[in-house]
C-alpha cells in the first residue's frame, strides 16, 4: 500500500508538471484528489491496513494528500497566471471596429430649447402658462392694443379662417389677456408667467421663413415692476442662457402692446462681437422683444394702470437653437429629417 | 428709407462718425440696417461694428473735380475727342474720350464757364466702364489711336455711382467748385437705410429723421424755408373744394401756378431724387416727390387746364369723396381699376380725378404741354388708406406715408414748398393766396407729465428739469410746475396719446427714455413680492410622457399643425366611415393647397413624417405630442386636445457587422410594448386592450386601449390600403394615437412602492392549451382569480401551436410566483392552489393542461 502511495504521488506530481492549463488541472484534480480520485481512495483504504501499519501509513498518506494541495495549489496559480498571460495577449480585438448600436431616443430640438428657457424662467419664479392656438382676433389684436385696420397689424401677416373673427394666433401674446384674466382675480394679483406656444404666420415657407413656430412670452406684472427689472430680469437669463460674460444691448422700438417698447440684442456667442456671418457681420444678434404692458393692456386684462404695471417679452427658441447650432435652414424643424432629430 | 446724410446735413448739423450716428439712431428705435458708401471712406468707431464695405473709396489725390477748358477733335479718330481738364496743376491735362455728351463742344475754343467733371488723374482706381461684371481697375498710360493719355474724365459707372457710362459725369455750375477739389468733397454721400416701425411715421422724411438726429446730438433744427414768391391772379375763383368726408379727408390744400415750363429738373434735384431711388421724370412731377421725401408730405400736381376743360366753362371744382357703385379709374400706372365704396377720391364735376393720398389718374396728369398746375396738398385718414392699398393692391410712395399717418399741419406747409420751388424751377407765377379747407381739425395733445410717474415705470428717477430738457430735444413745449410738467405736442406728431393720462405719459416717458438712452437706464432684479406659484400639472405629466418615451428610444418630432381635410380623407379607405370628431378650422388664406386646415390627427403628421424619412431610414421609431383641432357647433373657437402619436417601422434593431442583432422589421407586439412600458412608467393599472374598429387600422392587428373604463385610443397596425395610399409598403407600419389628456388625468400624483419579499418564492411553470379565439388575457384573468393571495406573479413566456396540439387550438405557457411574506411556503400549500388554478381554467375556458 505505502509503494502504491508513494507511487501514486511521484506519478500524480509528475502527471501536474505536464498541467498546462485550468481544464486539465480540474481533471488532473478529479484523477488524484476528487471524491473518488486515486490518492482519495488510498487515503480511504487506511482502515483496511492491519493495525500495526495504519498509523505509519496513515500518517504517509496526509503528508502525500497535503503535498499534494500545496503543489495543486502552487500549480493552480501558475495556470492562472499563465491563462492570465496568453488572454491579455492573445484576446485582443481590433478596437477599431463600430460597436454594436444602440439607438437611442431623444427630444425635438425645440422641446430641449423650451424646456432650457422654462427651467431658467422658473428659477426666477415665471410660471409656465398655455393657451389656445386658434384665437379671435380680438384676443391676437385688439385687446393687445392693435385697431383693426391698423399698420402695426402688417407687421404680422395673419392666417384667417372661414369663421369671421377667428384667426390662428400671430404671437403668444393673447396668452397675457388670458393669463391676466384666469390669474389676476379681477386685477388684484400680480403675475409671473412665460407662455411657450406655436404661433403661425402668413409667409412663404423658405429657408428663413416659416408658417408656424414657437414663441416664448413673458409676463411680469406688479405694483412694482419697472423697465429697469425688465432689463436686469432678461440680463439674468441671457447670462444663464449665453455665460456670465454676455453683453447686451436694449434698443428702443414699438410693440403696439408696450409702452414704451425695446428690442434686445445679445452680442453675437459665436465671434463675440467681432463680426461673423450668423451676426451678419453687426455683432448683435436680436433675442427679445419687449417693454413695459401698455396701459390699454393692462386695462383690458382687469388691472389699474395707476397702481399697476408690468413688463413683457417674447423669444423664438427655433431662432435661438438656429444661432447655437449653426443651423442654416427653419425648415428642418418641421421636416423631422430623422438624420437632423438624431444630432440632437 | 433711404436718408443721405448730404441732404440731413441741411436740417442739421452732424459733428459725429456717421457710423455712431447710425448706431445712435439705432438705439432711439430708427434701426439702420445697413450704411452704404459713396465714393467715402467707412469710418471706424471704438465699440461700434458695421460689416465691412467693399465699395470704391475716391482717392483724395487722385480723383479731383477737373474744369474742362477745351475740347478738341482727335486726329486719327472721329469718335474721340481730347478734353483739356484743368484738374488744379500747373499744366492743363490732355484726357482723349469718347463721351457722346463732350462732342458738342468739340472746336468750339475755349469754354467759359468750363464745364465741370470728375477727373481720375494716372494711378486712380476706379470701375472698369467697359466691362459687363463689376471690376475694378487702375488707370495706366496707353495711347489712344496715336495720342498718348494716362488720365480720364469719368462716367457715373466709373465711380460706382450708377451703371450709367452713356456720357460722362458733368456737374452744372455751383458756388465754391474750384479744379482740383477732391470729388470726395463734391459727389462723396453716405446713405443710411432706416427701418421704421408703425409709431415712426413722423420720421418718414429726411426732415423727420433730421428732427431725431437734433434731439439725440442736442442740436438745433434747421428748417427750409416755406415763404413763396405770389405773383400772379389770386386763386380765389379759379378753383374750389368741396370735402363730403371729413373724417377721411380732414384737410385739402391747393396753390395754382401758372404759365410753367415743363423741363428736366435742375441737377441737385435729379441727383437727391435718384440717392432716395426715385426716377427723375419732369421738374414738376420731380417737385411733388421730393417734397414727400423731404418733409414726408405727398403732393399732388393737376393739370389745371384739363381740369377746366372738363368743366366746361364753369369754374372747377374738387370733390373729394366716397366712390359709388361702378365707377371705375385708369390709373397713372396704366391700371383701370374698379372702385370699392371704401374708396376715398378725389373728383370734379366730371368725375374721377384720382385715389385720395395714393395714386393719380392718367387723363389730368403733367403732360410735356402743360402750361398751368394745380399743386394738391391734402390729408387722409391712414386706416382708411390702408383699406383701399390693401384692396387695390396699390402701393406708392405717396400711400406709404398716409397710411402710416401724417399730420394736417403738413399738408400746407408741403404746398407752399412746393409751390415755391415749382416757380423757381419752371419760371412760372403763383397765384396769390391758397386753397385751404380744413374742416377736421386736429385738436393739439396736451399731456401733464408727473415726474413721479417716470421712477414708476423705468426703474430711474428724473428731476422736472432733466426730464423737460430731453422733451425740449424732440421739440415739445413743456412748462415745469412742481412736480408736473405741462407738455404740448409738435403739430407734426400723431403718436402722443392726448386723451387718456396715463398712456400719454407713458408715450412721453418713452421719448424721454430713448433720448436717454435705454442703455444708460440701469439693470435691477424684481423687488416686488412673487406672486403665488402652483403646479402645473398638465404640463409635468406631459413632460415625463416625453422622457418615458425618449428613454424607451423613440425620437420626438414636431410637424406642422396645418394639413388639407382631403389629406386626412386618405387615412381612411374607400367605403369606410371615418371617425366622427367635428369639423375642421379652415383657413381663409391659405399658403398652399396641403396647408388649408388644422389637422385633426395625429396619424397625418406621423405618416408623413415616415414617407419623408423612408428613403434614408429604414428603422424609424417616432413619437409626436400635440393638439389637433375640432370646430364644434355653437362654439366660436375650436376643441384643442392634446393627443400623442406614436410610430414604428422597419428593422427592430439596427444591423451591425457582427450579424448576431438581426430581429426582423417591428410588430404588433413592438408597439404594444412601447405603449405598456409608457403606462407602467406612468404607473397606470387596470388596463386593457380590445380589438379595434378604427378604418385606418388593419382590423386584425389592432387595438382599442383602455384604462379602467376610460378609452384611451387605438394601437397597431396601419391597414394595408391605407399604407399604399401613403406609398409606405417597405415594412410594416405601426402606429397609436391616444388621447393624451384622458391619458394623463388618470395618472395619479402618487402611487404605492412594494416592500421587498422577505421570504424565497416558489416557481412554477404552466401550459394550458386553449381554443384559437380565447384572449390570453381571458386566460391570464382566471389564474389570476384562481391564484388568489399566494400567487404573485404571472407571465406569459411561451405561446406554441402544432403537433401535438390539436389544430384551432394553442399552448400558452406561464410562469407563476407564489410566495406570502408570512411564511416559507411549504409543497403542499403550493400544490393545492396550483391544482385550484388548473381546475379553473378548465372550467371556465375549457382548457386542458398541456401534458
Amino acid at each position: 500500500m505505502l509503494n502504491q502511495l508513494e507511487s501514486q504521488y511521484s506519478e500524480s506530481l509528475a502527471a501536474l508538471e505536464n498541467v498546462t492549463d485550468s481544464e486539465s488541472l480540474h481533471a488532473w484534480e478529479i484523477k488524484y484528489l476528487g471524491k473518488k480520485g486515486s490518492v482519495t481512495l488510498l487515503l480511504r483504504s487506511t482502515g483496511q491496513l492491519p493495525a500495526e501499519e495504519r498509523a505509519n501509513f496513515g500518517k504517509r498518506a496526509n503528508e502525500v494528500k497535503n503535498l499534494l494541495f500545496e503543489a495543486y495549489a502552487a500549480r493552480e496559480k501558475l495556470v492562472a497566471e499563465q491563462e492570465l498571460a496568453l488572454d491579455l495577449e492573445e484576446g485582443a480585438l481590433d478596437v477599431t471596429l463600430p460597436g454594436r448600436e444602440r439607438p437611442a431616443g431623444g427630444l425635438h430640438p425645440s422641446t430641449q430649447t423650451l424646456r432650457q428657457y422654462a427651467e431658467i424662467w422658473a428659477e426666477m419664479g415665471f410660471q409656465v402658462y398655455r393657451s389656445r392656438d386658434v384665437e379671435t382676433d380680438e384676443y391676437n389684436f385688439q385687446l393687445l392694443n392693435f385697431p383693426p385696420h391698423h399698420p402695426a397689424r402688417d407687421m404680422q401677416d395673419t392666417f384667417h379662417t372661414t369663421e369671421p373673427n377667428v384667426i390662428l394666433r400671430t404671437q403668444t401674446s393673447p396668452g397675457q389677456i388670458r393669463a391676466m384674466h384666469e390669474l389676476g382675480e379681477n386685477g388684484t394679483q400680480p403675475i409671473r408667467v412665460i407662455l411657450p406656444g406655436m404661433v403661425y404666420r402668413y409667409e412663404q415657407i423658405t429657408s428663413r421663413s416659416e408658417v408656424q413656430f414657437n414663441q416664448v412670452e413673458g409676463l411680469a406684472i406688479g405694483h412694482n415692476i419697472r423697465m429697469s427689472d425688465l432689463k436686469g430680469t432678461v440680463t439674468e437669463f441671457a447670462k444663464r442662457m449665453y455665460g456670465d460674460n454676455v453683453r447686451l444691448r436694449f434698443r428702443a422700438s414699438y410693440f403696439p402692446f408696450t409702452e414704451p417698447g425695446m428690442e434686445i440684442d445679445v452680442e453675437c456667442f459665436l465671434c463675440g462681437g467681432e463680426g461673423c456671418r450668423v451676426c451678419k457681420y453687426a455683432g448683435w444678434l436680436e433675442i427679445a422683444g419687449s417693454g413695459m404692458v401698455h396701459p390699454n393692456v393692462l386695462r383690458n386684462g382687469g388691472y389699474d394702470p395707476t397702481i399697476w404695471s408690468g413688463f413683457a417679452f417674447g423669444m423664438g427658441p427655433e431662432r435661438a437653437t438656429m444661432l447655437k447650432h449653426g443651423i442654416r435652414d427653419i425648415r428642418y424643424f418641421w421636416g423631422n429629417d430623422l438624420r437632423f432629430l438624431e444630432q440632437f | 428709407m433711404q436718408v443721405p446724410v448730404s441732404w440731413l446735413k441741411d436740417y442739421v448739423d452732424i459733428d459725429i462718425p456717421i457710423e455712431l450716428l447710425a448706431e445712435r439712431l439705432t438705439l432711439a428705435g430708427l434701426e439702420v440696417g445697413s450704411i452704404h458708401y459713396i465714393g467715402v471712406p467707412q469710418g471706424h468707431v471704438e465699440g461700434i461694428r458695421w460689416p465691412t464695405s467693399n465699395h470704391l473709396v475716391w482717392d483724395r489725390e487722385k480723383l479731383l473735380l477737373g474744369a474742362v477748358r477745351e475740347v478738341k477733335s482727335h486726329p486719327n479718330a472721329d469718335k474721340l475727342v481730347l478734353a483739356m481738364v484743368d484738374y488744379g496743376g500747373a499744366d492743363l491735362e490732355q484726357c482723349v474720350t469718347g463721351a457722346p455728351n463732350l462732342f458738342e463742344y468739340k472746336d468750339k475754343g475755349a469754354l467759359n464757364p468750363p464745364l465741370w467733371a470728375v477727373f481720375a488723374a494716372e494711378g486712380a482706381e476706379v470701375w472698369d466702364g467697359h466691362s459687363d461684371e463689376p471690376k475694378r481697375m487702375i488707370l495706366k498710360e496707353k495711347a489712344l489711336r496715336g495720342i498718348p493719355n494716362r488720365s480720364m474724365v469719368c462716367s457715373e459707372k466709373e465711380l460706382g455711382m450708377s451703371e450709367d457710362h452713356e456720357g460722362i459725369i458733368l456737374l452744372e455750375e455751383q458756388p465754391g467748385l474750384r479744379p482740383g477739389m477732391p470729388i470726395q468733397d463734391v459727389l462723396g454721400d453716405i446713405i443710411l437705410e432706416v427701418e421704421l416701425t408703425p409709431n415712426l411715421a413722423r420720421c418718414y422724411s429726411i426732415i423727420g429723421v433730421a428732427r431725431e438726429v437734433a434731439a439725440l446730438l442736442d442740436k438745433p433744427m434747421c428748417y427750409p424755408s416755406y415763404e413763396f414768391v405770389a405773383e400772379g391772379a389770386p386763386i380765389a375763383g379759379q378753383v374750389q373744394i368741396d370735402i363730403r368726408e371729413p373724417d377721411l379727408n380732414p384737410r385739402f390744400t391747393l396753390s395754382l401756378i401758372r404759365d410753367v415750363t415743363i423741363k428736366p429738373s435742375p441737377q441737385w434735384l435729379q441727383r437727391r431724387l435718384k440717392l432716395v431711388g426715385q426716377r427723375p421724370i419732369n421738374n414738376i412731377v420731380d417737385i411733388t416727390n421730393y417734397i414727400t421725401f423731404e418733409i414726408g408730405q405727398p403732393l399732388h400736381a393737376f393739370d389745371y387746364d384739363k381740369l377746366a376743360a372738363r368743366a366746361a366753362g364753369k369754374m372747377p371744382t374738387i370733390i373729394t369723396r366716397l366712390a359709388t357703385a361702378g365707377e371705375t379709374l385708369e390709373t397713372l400706372d396704366e391700371v383701370k381699376r374698379t372702385l370699392e365704396p371704401h374708396n376715398i377720391l378725389v373728383c370734379d364735376t366730371a368725375g374721377v380725378l384720382s385715389f385720395g393720398g395714393l395714386i393719380g389718374g392718367a387723363e389730368t396728369e403733367i403732360s410735356p404741354e402743360t402750361k398751368n398746375v394745380l399743386l394738391e396738398g391734402a390729408n387722409w385718414n391712414f386706416i382708411n388708406i390702408r383699406r383701399t392699398m390693401q384692396s387695390q393692391k396699390i402701393q406708392t410712395d405717396a400711400g406709404a406715408r398716409f397710411s402710416r399717418g401724417v399730420h394736417p399741419s403738413q399738408a400746407i406747409l408741403g404746398v407752399q414748398r412746393g409751390i415755391e420751388l415749382m416757380r423757381q424751377t419752371s419760371g412760372g407765377i403763383i397765384a396769390k393766396g391758397m386753397i385751404d379747407t380744413y374742416p377736421k381739425q386736429q385738436p393739439t395733445v396736451k399731456v401733464d407729465l408727473a415726474i413721479s410717474e417716470i421712477e414708476r415705470l423705468l426703474g430711474m428717477g428724473f428731476t422736472a428739469d432733466e426730464a423737460a430738457k430731453f422733451l425740449r430735444r424732440l421739440e415739445f413745449d413743456v412748462k415745469a410746475e412742481g412736480e408736473t410738467l405741462h407738455v404740448t405736442t409738435p403739430d407734426y406728431r400723431l403718436d402722443i396719446t392726448g386723451d387718456d393720462p396715463v398712456t400719454g405719459q407713458a408715450d412721453l416717458i418713452e421719448e424721454i427714455a430713448r433720448i436717454y438712452g435705454y442703455d444708460n437706464i440701469p439693470d435691477t432684479i424684481i423687488a416686488d413680492a412673487m406672486p403665488p406659484q402652483w403646479a402645473n400639472i398638465p404640463l409635468e405629466r406631459e413632460e415625463r410622457t416625453r422622457d418615458i418615451l425618449v428613454a424607451i428610444g423613440l425620437r420626438e418630432t414636431i410637424s406642422y399643425r396645418l394639413t388639407s381635410p382631403e389629406r386626412e380623407a386618405l387615412l381612411i379607405p374607400s367605403g369606410m366611415e371615418a371617425p366622427k370628431n367635428g369639423g375642421y378650422v379652415e383657413l381663409a388664406n391659405p399658403i398652399s393647397a396641403d396647408k388649408t386646415a388644422m389637422r385633426h390627427t395625429l396619424l397625418i403628421s406621423m405618416l408623413e413624417n415616415a414617407f419623408n424619412n423612408q428613403r434614408y431610414n429604414a428603422r424609424q421609431q417616432i413619437f409626436e405630442i400635440g393638439n389637433v383641432y375640432f370646430k364644434r357647433e355653437g362654439q366660436l373657437l375650436p376643441d384643442e386636445p392634446r393627443r400623442l402619436g406614436i410610430l414604428m417601422t422597419g428593422p427592430r434593431r439596427t444591423s451591425n457587422w457582427l450579424k448576431d442583432d438581426a430581429g426582423g422589421n417591428v410588430d404588433f407586439y413592438d408597439l404594444k410594448g412601447v405603449v405598456e412600458e409608457l403606462l407602467v412608467g406612468l404607473h397606470l393599472s387596470d388596463v386593457s386592450y380590445a380589438r379595434a374598429s378604427h378604418p385606418s387600422f388593419h382590423p386584425g392587428r389592432s387595438a382599442q386601449l383602455s384604462v379602467g373604463k376610460t378609452e384611451i385610443g387605438t394601437l397597431g397596425e396601419l391597414h394595408p390600403i391605407v399604407a399604399r395610399t401613403f406609398d409606405l409598403t417597405a415594412a410594416p407600419i405601426l402606429v397609436a394615437e391616444l388621447d393624451l389628456d384622458a391619458l394623463l388625468d388618470l395618472v395619479q400624483d402618487r402611487h404605492e412602492v412594494k416592500p421587498l419579499p422577505i421570504t424565497p418564492p416558489v416557481l412554477q411553470d404552466i401550459a394550458i392549451v386553449v381554443n384559437e379565439e380565447t384572449p390570453a388575457a381571458a386566460v391570464e384573468a382566471v389564474i389570476v382569480q384562481a391564484g388568489g393571495d399566494l400567487l404573485k406573479g404571472v407571465s406569459l413566456f411561451d405561446v406554441y401551436r402544432g403537433d401535438p396540439i390539436p389544430t384551432g387550438q394553442k399552448s400558452l405557457a406561464y410562469n407563476l410566483v407564489y410566495q406570502t411574506d408570512e411564511r416559507t411556503l411549504k409543497d403542499e400549500e403550493v400544490a393545492r392552489v396550483h391544482k385550484r388554478i388548473v381546475k379553473a381554467v378548465e372550467r371556465e375556458l375549457g382548457a386542458k393542461l398541456r401534458a
